[in-house]
């Protein structure tokens, strides 16, 4: 991307991502990944999965599922839909890139600022995500991902590790009312 | 000090002692009392006073069912009213206060009611008070509600908090009594994920307050072994403190967890409760039973209580409730009250048996075929009479009475979802008969009373229901224990003696208003629950129904199967609302949006509005500025006059993609989108199914395959989900994808005759924005600042030569900085939602007050964009006869006659000669603003045959803002009619 003079923010509103630590769990807002959704176009399925394959060296993932070999992966969110995640600093025009690639197979739409990302890391995280929401994290298996309400806010839970490492996604203009939530719940659990 | 009622034994901790206060007394207890039994301890039986007659009472029983010992702890705003006193663990500095008296729990006034309760009897209030008639409402209905009611809260916020959390589990376990700790002992070792949740603070149920021995152990040491072998489970959750409120639907169920009441006040950030949400794959429900008193003269005296609790009292928490003690029985079980308390050399006066041929008791004097028909001592037992089988009259003077009329099998949650339970006469009580799906009964809860068949039944239930599961247990190794049947002699009241015989002492219910309701007629249970109050509120029916219902059976002369029982409801026991509300409370209560140029805007004293959970930059006071109208006429000015900025992210940008996207936006729309141009921009109007305008908006087209819808903030979920429904649903077979881009990029209108000079120093050169190369309606992707991508639409809310600039979200806050800046050589203003309204209703553009859910593109004056060449949403119901009569509302402006007067949104229109009532209506006013461009206040409105009217003179009545306005029609368009401004 060109240099611009426009400086960026966090969904927190800080120049730099917040990072919250307890003794057994870390919050952390990460303002490093972008996002673009991609859906198959009615008709163009097989040529779909096989650009999809391409870019994630990996069949693209199933429902509940997230794939990909090296620092692009995609994340199922509904029947014939995914999410696209790349490192922001070399991705940025995710998009556009998608877009190109799938020529036509695929409808792709920015969403790197559409959330906010907060990842959530140690061996707590279980008893925090029950004071949070109504999915079975706890069950979540690696690589796998879920939609869920957390705070009134629809959200996705990505879980990265296990029982370790979690990711979570909800709507950017709601980023400090959600860090409040995960703030409250880690206090009310540790 | 002494606790001169404390004995021997106990599961307390004598090492531990904590000093607590009842009525600011203080008292001394010890770690693993209750607040009831520290009191017993004490000396002290008298706890409360009753809901109606404000009657002396000391608890009934030692758990959860409690109806008489409630009182209110703590103080300020933690005081809690209406707690158990037979449920509070004790805590060292805990503080208590007996409710419902005045000036004191001894000494209470209000006890006049007692002597006044011919006039209280059932249903009291449908007959009395009845004249004069207006009294009713202004003195006695607001004199009879402070009379009511228990505890009292002090209206100062709690400074508690209480979470909300979610569980999930293979099998849930409701009840750590003999069935549920085998059950779980047998899930638990066989790998299912298992929660099992007990109220009590030290699971066990029954075996702590017995003294039953489980193979070569007291029971209680049973229940902490298997209690310690769960613990050490990872795949088993205990949870102590912890009542299963509810069944609900698909096996969820709720669930209370006193995480911190057992301490003065909870640890810093950690929640008071936990209201749980728990979704079992089965569940096992082990709640045990409750015992039933017998209803008799005087049964609700202090120191009257369950022979169960009094039990529990003495084995449990080594607390005598009396030094002389008696007990009256049904059946044996009530028997073992005497048999215990005489092996610890307690002195039991008597034993009065109502059966002739039960069991013979060691140790006391033994009195069969004979019923205690009467009890002294008003504020604490003194004595009891006695019908010996002879007839003849005995007093028996003791300070303790336990009664048993057998056990109810606590089946409550078996009936939240509407299952009936069945009558077993022989145990002559309800037992389960219709769980609700993937529930089993255990135990005590299924009328399996004796222990050893209860801790089987636990077992072999868990055995069965991990099969269902795809899980093989084994039955555990189960101590030999107690196996008596259950002999019982069904009693439901003593009939001797004219006094008032207690079934319901939580609602002071007696057997004479039973008596009464069925005089009346109210003889179906409900009927009966709701004329005398049994068992309703956190009774439950508890300890009453099933007594009320018998005595109803004897009346009618059915059986109680035939009677049957009113339903059970959740909550099983009371929760706090404050569990309820959880987190959110106060700002928390819903999340807070907050828009891209929010940190800005707070920097500049930007007064904030709620809309949705958004805030809005409502209008940005300058210093000087001591009204907001001065900021806002500020604000408009200056926009009309060189260029205004305002933050428009809230409005809801939909990505719209597909081959078929031009045709389903045509569908959805009422106007024609496929030929709109890429790179143009058009209007839409949205209809609901039945032709009312459901939203409106901007459309952009950014490529043949790709346009950017927008809606208004207030419906952008609403439109979001209504396409999805369409795409999903009505049209699967179109080629169209769609997602929500409203987060995604910071979108702020500029505004004005020097807005493209403005632009021009943001906007990269490379791109033309000259009004012949991007015209009014124009769009495109671009970049600014040197290269960031950003989409640039030309339309207008103000009216003014206009753009929409956006930008991925996280550059929003440098752009309305750099824009900010680039204004100042403009004088540009950045303006918040008000003056976005004034601008609006100036220009004459329909928004949220007019699209208001009842009006259609006709009223709007809008009809002609319905397309008649394609089929869209609502289009042919827009054709409606009724909706399209001659003197249909249409949109129009208003102004005052009086260019210095007021108006007001709301007002209806009257003709000057009409008398202002509905009938005489013509429309009604929808947003009104004072145009600081005028001079004067502006109006739109909705008029009958509006457009007709134009120059005719009505008033603008409303009553309800006492204001009446004359007030002309004009046209909605108050500036710039013509619309030269936004195409210069």
């Amino acid at each position: 991307m060109a240099e611009h003079r426009l400086k960026a923010v966090t969904a927190l509103g800080g120049t730099e991502p917040r990072i919250d630590s307890f003794d057994v769990l870390t919050i952390s807002e990460n303002a490093e990944m972008a996002l673009a959704s991609l859906a198959c176009r009615n008709g163009r399925q097989a040529e779909f999965l096989k650009q999809g394959k391409k870019l994630l060296g990996c069949d693209l993932p199933e429902a509940g599922a997230i794939a990909g070999k090296g620092v692009v992966k995609a994340i199922w969110i509904g029947p014939d839909q995914w999410f696209v995640e790349a490192p922001f600093e070399t991705h940025e025009d995710i998009a556009r890139h998608l877009a190109a690639a799938f020529s036509g197979t695929a409808s792709v739409t920015e969403q790197t600022d559409a959330w906010v990302r907060f990842d959530i890391e140690g061996p707590a995280t279980g008893s925090v995500f029950e004071r949070l929401c109504a999915l079975d994290v706890g069950r979540m298996a690696s690589g796998s991902a879920a939609r869920t309400a957390i705070e009134h806010l629809g959200c996705f839970v990505l879980c990265r590790e296990a029982g370790i490492r979690y990711t979570v996604l909800g709507p950017r203009s709601g980023a400090a009312s959600l860090h409040h939530a995960l703030m409250t719940a880690a206090r009310s659990v540790l | 000090m002494t606790q001169p009622n404390r004995i021997t034994g106990g599961l307390i901790d004598r090492a531990q002692t904590l000093n607590f206060q009842f009525d600011g007394t203080s008292f001394q207890g010890h770690a693993g009392d209750t607040l009831a039994s520290a009191l017993l301890a004490n000396g002290v039986r008298l706890m409360g006073r009753s809901f109606k007659y404000h009657r002396p009472r000391g608890p009934l029983t030692a758990g959860s069912e409690e109806p008489n010992a409630l009182v209110e702890l703590r103080s300020g705003g933690r005081r809690e009213p209406n707690t158990r006193a037979t449920t509070v663990e004790l805590f060292d500095g805990l503080e208590a206060r007996s409710q419902n008296r005045w000036p004191s729990l001894a000494f209470d006034v209000m006890g006049v009611n007692d002597l006044l309760s011919p006039f209280f009897a059932a249903g009291f209030y449908y007959k009395t008070f009845m004249w004069p008639k207006a009294f009713w409402e202004k003195f006695y209905e607001p004199m009879i509600r402070r009379a009511a009611g228990l505890g009292s809260l002090t209206g100062e916020p709690d400074p508690d908090s209480y979470d909300k959390g979610f569980l999930h589990c293979d099998l849930l376990i409701i009840g750590a009594g003999p069935s549920g700790l085998s059950a779980a002992l047998t899930a638990g070792r066989a790998g299912a994920r298992v929660i099992l949740a007990d109220e009590d603070f030290r699971p066990g149920g029954r075996l702590n307050a017995e003294t039953f021995i489980l193979g070569d152990e007291a029971g209680a040491h049973w229940a902490a072994m298997v209690t310690e072998e769960l613990r050490s489970l990872p795949n088993v959750r205990l949870m102590t403190r912890t009542t299963v409120i509810g069944a609900f639907d698909h096996g969820i169920f709720g669930a209370l967890e006193r995480v911190s009441d057992h301490i003065a006040a909870p640890e810093a950030g950690k929640p008071r409760q936990i209201l749980w949400r728990i979704y079992a794959k089965r569940s096992l429900l082990c709640a045990g039973a409750t015992e039933r008193s017998i209803a008799f003269q005087n049964n609700d005296r202090p120191g009257i209580m369950l022979a169960s609790a009094l039990r529990s009292y003495v084995n449990r928490w080594a607390a005598l409730p009396g030094q002389s003690v008696a007990v009256f029985t049904n059946n044996d079980d009530g028997l073992r009250t005497a048999t215990d308390l005489i092996a610890k050399g307690v002195r039991v006066a008597a034993v009065i048996d109502s059966r002739s041929d039960g069991p013979n008791v060691q140790g006391t004097e033994l009195f069969r075929g004979a019923s205690v028909v009467d009890a002294a001592g008003r504020q604490g037992i003194r004595a009891v009479t006695v019908r010996l089988a002879d007839g003849t009259r005995r007093t028996i003077e003791c300070d303790a009475l336990g009664v048993s009329g057998g056990w109810n099998p606590n089946i409550h949650l078996t009936c939240h979802q509407r299952g009936r339970p069945r009558w077993d006469a022989d145990l002559a009580a309800f037992v389960p008969s219709e769980p609700p799906v993937g529930m089993t009964v255990c135990g005590a809860a299924n009328g399996v009373f004796s222990t050893s068949a209860a801790l089987r039944s636990g077992a072999e239930m868990a055995v069965t229901v991990l099969s269902d599961l795809d899980l093989t247990g084994t039955i555990p190794d189960l101590p030999k224990a107690e196996d008596a049947a259950t002999r019982i002699s069904p009693l439901w009241h003593v009939p001797d003696g004219g006094g008032r015989a207690w079934l319901d002492q939580q609602n002071d219910v007696t057997v004479k208003d039973v008596k009464l309701a069925h005089q009346e007629g109210y003889r179906s249970v409900e009927h009966l629950k709701r004329y005398t109050t049994l068992g309703m509120a956190t009774d439950q029916g508890k300890n009453s129904n099933l007594g009320g219902l018998a005595i109803m059976a004897e009346l009618t002369g059915k059986t109680i199967a035939e009677t049957g029982t009113t339903i059970y409801r959740p909550p099983y026991t009371p929760v706090p609302i404050a569990a309820f509300a959880g987190r959110s409370t106060g700002k928390e209560f819903r999340p807070t949006r907050l828009t891209p140029s929010h940190k800005w805007a707070a920097e500049q004293g930007a007064v904030f509005v709620e809309v949705g959970m958004w805030l809005r930059a409502q209008w940005f006071p300058k210093p000087g500025e001591t009204h907001w109208r001065q900021s806002v006429d500020r604000e408009v000015l200056a926009t009309r006059k060189s260029v205004g900025i305002c933050d428009v992210t809230t409005l809801g940008k939909i990505d719209v993609q597909g081959t078929d996207a031009a045709e389903f936006l045509n569908r959805i729309y009422a106007n024609a989108f496929g030929k709109l141009a890429v790179g143009k921009v058009r209007y839409g109007l949205m209809l609901r199914e039945d032709g009312m305008v459901m939203d409106d908006g901007t459309t952009a087209r950014l490529a043949e395959d790709h346009f950017v819808t927008t809606t208004t903030t207030a419906n952008a979920v609403g439109v979001y989900r209504h396409m999805e429904f369409c795409r999903q649903c009505l049209w699967p077979d179109l080629d169209v994808q769609i997602i929500s881009t409203t987060e995604a990029w910071a979108q702020f209108s500029v505004a004005g005759p020097s807005a493209r000079n403005l632009l021009r120093k943001i906007v990269d050169p490379e791109h033309n924005i000259s009004n012949e190369a991007f015209p009014y309606m124009a769009c495109g992707e671009i970049t600014i600042c040197g290269g960031l991508r950003a989409r640039l639409f030309r339309i207008s809310f103000s009216g003014e030569l206009a753009y929409e600039i956006a930008v991925p979200t996280r550059y929003g806050d440098g752009l309305i900085r750099a824009m900010v800046a680039a204004g100042q050589e403009f004088d540009a203003v950045v303006y918040g939602t008000e003056a976005l309204g004034v601008m609006r209703i100036e220009k004459g553009h329909a928004a949220g007050n007019e699209l208001n859910g009842t009006t259609t593109a006709l009223n709007l004056g809008m009809a002609g964009m319905i397309s008649k060449k394609k089929d869209s949403i609502g289009s042919v119901l827009s054709e409606r006869e009724g909706l399209n009569q001659p003197d249909a509302l249409n949109l129009v402006g208003f102004r005052p006659l009086d260019r210095s007067a007021t108006i007001v949104t709301g007002s209806h229109f009257m003709k000057s000669e009409d008398e202002a009532n509905a009938r005489n209506d013509q429309g009604y006013m929808t947003s009104v603003a004072y145009s600081p461009n005028l001079g004067h206040y502006v109006g739109l409105g909705l008029l009958k045959s509006g457009r007709s009217r134009i120059g005719e003179k009505l008033r603008a009545v409303n009553p309800l803002a006492n204001s009446e306005t004359e007030v002309e029609v004009v046209s909605a368009h108050f500036i710039d009619p013509e619309g030269e401004r936004l195409r210069g």
